[in-house]
């Protein structure tokens, strides 16, 4: 590869520069691999690029790349694009793609994969709420069994943004009057049958590695 | 007629209203509801973009207890709904998944055999009830009341097969049936943002923006919803979403639209809770509820 890597760079006469076609030495064909095998991604190297994706997408209007781009990019392995760009995070998981694929692509699902795989190697941006709101979560399951929203908002909050509880507070204040904010935690009876089912998961997965 | 009902945890927070006021038309309609018992947490979508995995498990127990009482399941809430069939969706397609889960039930000596259906309210009311018994059955008609009917993503996408994908029709009918006025509504099924509101504000916002001014562009008087998420979005932030001038319209769930109409007092159907009121609305119409 050339002087050129993918990212931008300045030249000499303070000119920024960057190498927008990609090479196939840029390629990561182990994260191509893993789409194509992951769940849902079976019929990938199906995808027609056809963009009706894209076009069903209430998100992509707001996305560096497009679902149809992202497939292509995942399928060929392009795994830094993929992983750090601000659609996986933008998906919603509407469904409007998957309903709409011709070939049957689970594209939502794929956004799902992509998230996990993001987490498990570091490719978010600092204080960003989602994977924090996803750790709180899990926790507050594994030890109650049952979500309590109000302790949920409050929890990553305060993990991410206080500020931003501050700002919200009136909002919860009105909820609170209107009884739709419990101050009382939600839980099942048989809360050990909760961490034994997912001590089970965590030791299946790491004894079939999947 | 008799089912197994799965509130989820939503309906017992910013949701009890939907909660109250389904329980209400059931009630109206001599269907008795039994509450799953000691039901947990299906997952829902958080869980499913960290662990895909334990969601199974968890959405699973559910099935598995629900299967004991050989009846279908309602889910009311959009995403419990989508999240126990996509659990036996995905149960039956992957080996491995199923594996999975099989093993985690049996540690807690539980097995999930897939012979329970799970279904949605809507679903019901229309396909086993029908419109001709809640017609009959209506004590104070909605008087053209004009309802924006809003679906949102994950009850007709991706697995429902009550109700068409593009342009499912099952409230409208619902809600007809009660005497409202269905207004032409397209962004029906467009999607709300979810928890993008709490993650990333300014495209949640941008959201429900188009979502509310398409509502007030057509006419409607109220908006009416089937899941908790789209219920909130809409109406906690009608100041926020950039609409000038602001929008103050009301967002109901369908289900208390329907006990209205069939005759249940507002108190008992959670109106109270709303944070933007109905009953403007209401008396313009004339429409005197209990």
């Amino acid at each position: 590869m050339g002087a050129f890597g993918t990212h931008t760079m300045w030249t000499e006469v303070g000119m920024e520069l960057k190498r927008t076609v990609k090479f196939e030495a840029d390629r990561d064909p182990e994260f191509a691999r893993w789409i194509s095998h992951t769940v849902g991604g079976e019929r990938i190297r199906q995808c027609l690029q056809c963009g009706l994706c894209s076009g069903s997408c209430p998100l992509s209007l707001y996305m560096d790349y497009t679902p149809r781009r992202l497939m292509h990019l995942s399928r060929e392995g392009f795994k830094e694009e993929v992983l750090s760009s601000s659609s996986i995070w933008l998906c919603t998981a509407c469904y409007a793609c998957m309903v709409e694929c011709p070939k049957k692509i689970n594209v939502t699902h794929l956004m799902y994969a992509l998230k996990q795989r993001a987490i498990e190697e570091g490719f978010y941006p600092k204080r960003f709420p989602i994977p924090v709101m996803a750790q709180q979560f899990s926790r507050m399951v594994r030890r109650s069994g049952r979500i309590t929203e109000s302790w949920l908002v409050v929890r990553v909050f305060l993990r991410s943004a206080i500020l931003r509880l501050l700002g919200m507070s009136k909002l919860g204040l009105r909820l609170f009057l209107a009884g739709r904010m419990n101050v009382r935690k939600e839980r099942i009876e048989r809360r050990q049958e909760i961490v034994a089912l997912l001590d089970s998961v965590a030791a299946t997965r790491k004894e079939l590695a999947l | 007629m008799k089912y197994t009902y799965y509130p989820g945890c939503s309906l017992r927070g910013t949701g009890r209203a939907y909660e109250e006021s389904l329980l209400a038309v059931f009630r109206a309609l001599d269907i008795e509801l039994e509450e799953l018992e000691d039901w947990n947490c299906c997952g829902a979508t958080t869980y499913l973009s960290v662990d895909e995995l334990t969601s199974y498990a968890l959405a699973a127990r559910n099935l598995a207890l629900a299967e004991r009482e050989h009846r279908d399941v309602i889910a009311p809430c959009a995403a419990c709904y989508l999240v126990l069939n996509k659990t036996q969706r995905y149960m039956h397609d992957y080996p491995d998944i199923k594996l999975v889960v099989t093993r985690a039930l049996a540690a807690i000596g539980l097995t999930c055999e897939d012979h329970v259906r799970v279904r949605h309210p809507l679903d019901i009311l229309l396909h086993e009830v029908g419109l001709k018994t809640i017609a009959e059955k209506v004590k104070i008609p909605l008087k053209g009341l004009k309802v924006a009917p809003y679906y949102g993503c994950q009850i007709v996408r991706p697995y429902a097969t009550f109700d068409d994908q593009h342009n499912p029709t099952s409230m409208d009918r619902l809600l007809e049936a009660c005497g409202a006025k269905i207004v032409y509504y397209p962004l029906k099924t467009r999607c709300c943002g979810g928890s993008q509101k709490g993650t990333l504000p300014e495209i949640g916002l941008d959201l429900i923006h188009y979502l509310l001014s398409e509502a007030q562009k057509n006419g409607a008087e109220v908006i009416a919803t089937v899941c908790p998420l789209c219920q909130f979005n809409l109406e906690c932030f009608q100041k926020e979403a950039g609409n000038h001038p602001p929008i103050s319209m009301p967002v109901l769930y369908f289900t208390q639209l329907m006990a209205l109409a069939l005759g249940a007092s507002a108190k008992t159907i959670g109106l109270q809770r709303s944070l933007v009121s109905i009953a403007p609305v209401l008396a313009k119409k004339e429409i005197a509820y209990a």
